[in-house]
């Protein structure tokens, strides 16, 4: 496996730089391969394939899967790209490699600058958004790109997040009111009231921190993980809220809230630099010291 | 009504990439194909029994926050199993005339040599300090405090340095 990958990712790269050159030079390439097999030929093949002065060729990892071929097994595919024609973010390699290398590459994205939530996956490691993460220009280590870590793939790097959705409308994530406005016309809040809600309303429900949780990985059928939670505490943080019982009572079993652990893998993957593990832990005091 | 989009299949893709006339960037062409809303749906159910889980605990990055949380767990089960096991086999040791009174352990541990003593001191000594003093973390963490990223990795590693200083100063005991 992965040296048919190495192989394939070294052919489009190849192919990359030879559909850079002059035409009549573009004319030699379908017998090129053939040619590069001859030792003589091999040495100058490699002289001319030689990156130009002062590129930076940095390798990326990424998982492939396709759904059309589902008996094959979820491969790496190895990329390379000069990072010096590449721009800053992880999103632009990503975009790069669609558009120059392989147009097969899927990944779901959207308004590259960190508010949409839809370029979310696993970046060497750690969950994040790719478009607010930076390429590390250190071209001697390879990047490794996954999915969401322990989600069902739909294609490459595109999770499939029907359950944690679900999730999300079973929260209500709405405000719920018996009472009319006292005045007739709009729910007022005091300064204090609203700054209650500054680090909850910026989630823009990514999923970086509930897939980045190993109780949301073994538990996701029935534990809420943080980004719900968080958003859970959003609306019983909120003063003009009345269903505040409701909600802390549909938390109050042992699976959607407690399964919590303060792991704080999520507060620490957090690409909105939000803190999920402290709105869990003020769900928790708010059940347990009332 | 629900249509189902037939882009350019991967193999076909690269072969135009690969021919010489197409230098032209080629031009991408999508079908589309009708189909009632229930087959669509079978497509996908089918599609969804296929679907492979993406990698997890093998991929992330060890960090002081799970790694820690997974060590306060093992050394849990540690703690708790060694309790059982010995309290169970005090319970049974009649039966069997084994004797496990103090006295005989101390004895018989005393005879062993050093290095052996206090590394089964160390071993028995870390799953107690490091449970411990993370236990304080906990308790911390369940009234609201210390949760910014900053203080859970310096009071992670203050943990461990801790239980390891402590483990080892009762192994020497």
């Amino acid at each position: 496996m992965p040296h048919s990958a190495d192989k394939r990712g070294s052919f489009t790269r190849l192919e990359a730089r030879l559909r850079l050159r002059r035409p009549h030079q573009q004319l030699q390439r379908s017998n090129l391969q053939e040619r590069a097999r001859s030792p003589g030929i091999q040495d100058l093949h490699n002289q001319r394939a030689r990156p130009e002065k002062g590129s930076k060729i940095k390798t990326f990892h990424i998982y492939r899967w396709n759904p059309d071929e589902p008996t094959q097994k979820p491969r790496m595919q190895s990329y390379t790209l000069d990072l010096n024609k590449t721009g800053p973010m992880m999103l632009d390699a990503l975009i790069r490699i669609k558009n120059e290398v392989d147009p097969t590459l899927t990944f779901r994205r959207s308004c590259r600058e960190g508010i949409c939530g839809s370029c979310a996956m696993n970046i060497d490691g750690i969950n994040t958004l790719a478009c607010l993460c930076r390429i590390p220009t250190d071209t001697k280590k390879a990047s490794r790109i996954y999915p969401l870590p322990h989600t069902y793939v739909v294609k490459d790097l595109v999770p499939d997040l029907t359950q944690f959705y679900k999730q999300y409308r079973s929260i209500k994530p709405y405000l719920q009111r018996s009472t009319p406005p006292p005045d007739g016309r709009e729910y007022r809040q005091s300064k204090a009231e609203r700054k209650k809600l500054d680090g909850l309303y910026e989630c823009i429900l990514c999923a970086c921190c509930s897939t980045s949780c190993p109780s949301y990985w073994w538990n996701s059928e029935e534990y809420l993980g943080p980004a719900v939670l968080l958003q859970s505490y959003r609306w019983i943080a909120d003063s003009r809220d009345e269903k505040k019982a409701e909600r802390k009572d549909a938390l109050n079993n042992s699976m959607s809230l407690y399964r919590c652990h303060t792991i704080l893998n999520c507060s620490r993957t957090c690409p909105k630099g939000l803190n999920p593990a402290l709105a869990i832990a003020e769900i928790k005091k708010s059940m347990a010291f009332t | 009504m629900f249509a189902l989009r037939n882009t350019m299949r991967g193999g076909a893709a690269r072969a135009v990439f690969r021919s010489p006339v197409a230098q032209v960037a080629p031009r991408r062409t999508a079908a589309t194909q009708n189909m009632p809303e229930n087959a669509a749906r079978d497509i996908l159910v089918k599609q969804r029994l296929n679907r492979p889980v993406s990698p997890h605990l093998g991929i992330y990055r060890p960090q002081i926050t799970w790694y820690g949380s997974a060590l306060n767990r093992i050394t849990a089960s540690i703690l708790s199993g060694g309790f059982y096991i010995f309290g169970f086999s005090y319970l049974i040791a009649p039966l069997f005339g084994w004797d496990l009174s103090s006295q005989r352990l101390a004895k018989s541990f005393g005879s062993l040599p050093k290095p052996v003593k206090v590394g089964t001191k160390m071993l028995l000594a870390f799953p107690f300090t490091y449970h411990s003093l993370n236990g304080v973390r906990h308790l911390a963490w369940d009234l609201g405090y210390g949760f910014s990223n900053k203080a859970v990795m310096q009071t992670g590693w203050a943990t461990v340095a801790a239980s390891v200083a402590s483990s080892l100063g009762l192994a020497f005991v």
